[in-house]
């Protein structure tokens, strides 16, 4: 498939956002039963909408995907077929709750309900209900690709562990450098499980890698025009000057290319931010933990491109000379 | 229920890009507006068709044969590219099984092209919008032409019958009658897309003729010489 900017921004962005927010509320259910020292409201808060400004970034990416955005509201109607459906309604609620527990963080509200204030547990009832939301989110974005069974590169359980996976490995590489600015004492608690979860994307990331390297197209050119002959060629394709089936489904790029970009995304995405982070909680030097989390979304960009770049879709049999 | 569709005769189409043009024609200019065309008399010529005509070489040379193949939406019985329009946009007809697009619900997030194995949705580059086969739609019913023309432009264009037009869950139409006697199937059959659209193979009528035909064993003349020696005198055989 031909990798569309948008696109990419969009699933990286959100990704890092609710990964974030994931990394911020685990730190709150932890110091709420004393494995972690209590944070400041304003910790939470700022933490909170920093997650909804990449929300909102990867939201104002993904307009750009539409040819008429205007009528965008209108994707939320299909959510019993359509995954793409699910994910316009998971998205914008994922913000509200994402906003509700910031905004209640940062001016410390207690709303009483029935006569009952909740102290602080509300933020941590909001933020479990964010957390799943967050779930259903990615569970979304994962099954946009994984549910198109054409496209067998994507068609795969292994396409939502890594949309998690990702997600959560360079949210907690944000957190951990975003500690270091408030609550420098949860910085080793951030990058730890920021280096977990990459270590884990890197092993289901590589098994989906060596998957698509073995995996062999359902359809031929036998199939695909009717006839029974190994050799066929096609000659023409019905126009000289190309077509949207010869833009939106080709990368354009050579093997080798492909190949090397392959290379970068592993170097970007895994060993290089998770040896920095170390260095950087080590050593206590910010600049490198935010550079750990600066050179992992990078990979990522990279990574997202092969991803589209890699999927071989049916149509291409019958533009075989372009 | 009715399944309206299109048989293509393989054995019949020349290649001659009649049905492109006719289709772009006619639904270039109806109600939804125009397919878009850029450069159309520039270097790289391209645009929005329902239908485009591919060839195909099969075999090595000497041994080849050329085919030509029409390929537009083959109105799927189980369209999957359907029901993963978010905005329900896209949709199959309950009366005809015609699969649509509606223009005024579509935002252009190509989904729906990611699951159609077969590339038959073309986004329209000016509109914003995803096109495709309409099967003529707009002809079909329409009671301001006479009947014979009620019929996609593609069909009628078409100068030597290679489309053929019809309900294809009637089992006694005529498009039901080609797919059953002239070996009718489908595209891609292996993903479960059931299309209606049918292609009829190359055919090639042979003749067989036995060596028996050859020296005309049962030839009359010839029943005396079966029986005894060739003469050497002059004979009627001789004569040929
Ligand atoms: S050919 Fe493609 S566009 Fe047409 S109905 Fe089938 S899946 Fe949908
Ligand atoms: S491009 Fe239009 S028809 Fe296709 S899935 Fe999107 S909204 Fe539906």
């Amino acid at each position: 498939m031909h990798p569309a900017f948008s696109v990419i921004f969009l699933t990286t962005l959100i990704g890092a956002g609710q990964g974030l927010f994931l990394a911020l509320f685990t730190s709150e259910s932890y110091s709420a039963v004393g494995l972690l020292p209590k944070q400041s409201h304003t910790f939470y808060a700022i933490g909170g909408f920093l997650a909804l400004l990449l929300l909102i970034a990867g939201l104002i990416a993904s307009v750009f995907h539409l040819g008429r955005p205007e009528r965008a509201w209108r994707a939320a109607s299909q959510w019993r077929t359509s995954w793409l459906s699910r994910e316009v309604i998971a998205l914008p609620t994922v913000m509200g709750l994402v906003f509700l527990y910031a905004t209640i963080h940062l001016f410390e509200w207690n709303p009483m309900f029935l006569g009952y204030g909740f102290g602080d547990k509300i933020t941590l009832v909001l933020g479990g209900t964010a957390a799943t939301a967050i779930f259903i989110l990615f569970l979304c974005t994962g099954m946009i690709y994984a549910a198109i069974r054409f496209l067998k590169e994507w068609s795969n359980p292994l396409t939502i562990i890594n949309f998690i996976l990702f997600g959560g490995a360079s949210g907690f590489m944000l957190a951990s450098a975003y500690s270091s600015f408030y609550a420098p004492e949860l910085v080793n608690f951030f990058g730890g499980w920021a280096i977990i979860l990459t270590l884990s994307v890197w092993v289901t990331r590589s098994a989906s890698l060596i998957r698509n390297a073995r995996l062999k197209p359902t359809s031929t050119i036998q199939t695909a025009i009717g006839v029974r002959h190994t050799k066929i060629q096609q000659k023409a394709m019905g126009m000289m000057g190309g077509s949207f089936n010869t833009r939106e489904y080709f990368h354009g790029k050579t093997a080798l290319f492909l190949k090397s970009i392959k290379w970068i995304f592993i170097v970007l995405s895994f060993p290089l931010p998770i040896l920095i982070l170390w260095a950087g909680m080590q050593f206590d030097q910010q600049p490198l933990l935010i550079s750990a989390f600066v050179i992992q979304y990078v990979g990522l960009l990279f990574e997202r491109w092969l991803f589209f770049a890699q999927a071989n879709h049916p149509q291409n049999i019958y533009y075989q000379t372009v | 229920m009715t399944q309206l569709a299109l048989v293509i005769d393989l054995n019949v189409c020349v290649g001659c890009h009649a049905c492109v043009t006719s289709c772009k024609e006619w639904n270039t200019s109806g109600e939804p507006g125009p397919l878009v065309d850029e450069n159309p008399y520039g270097k790289d010529p391209t645009g929005t068709f329902f239908n485009r005509v591919q060839t195909y070489e099969i075999g090595e040379f000497p041994n080849t044969e050329t085919l030509h193949f029409p390929k537009s939406c083959l109105h799927c019985e189980e369209p999957p590219c359907v029901p993963v329009c978010p905005t329900g946009a896209s949709y199959k007809r309950e009366e005809d099984g015609i699969v649509l697009v509606d223009y005024d619900k579509c935002i252009g997030c190509k989904y729906c092209t990611w699951a159609c194995p077969y590339g038959a949705r073309e986004i329209d580059e000016k509109q914003k919008v995803m096109k495709k086969c309409t099967l003529c739609v707009d002809r079909l019913y329409d009671e301001a032409l006479p009947e014979s023309e009620r019929k996609p432009s593609c069909v009628l264009a078409c100068p030597t019958s290679a489309r053929l037009y019809g309900d294809v869950h009637d089992p006694d139409s005529e498009v039901s009658n080609a797919i059953r006697e002239e070996g009718g199937y489908q595209l891609m059959p292996e993903w479960g897309t059931k299309p209606s659209n049918h292609y009829l193979p190359r055919r090639k009528t042979r003749m067989h003729i036995h060596e028996d035909e050859l020296v005309r064993a049962d030839n009359p003349l010839k029943q005396e010489d079966i029986r005894h020696e060739t003469s050497k005198d002059v004979t009627l055989d001789d004569w040929f």
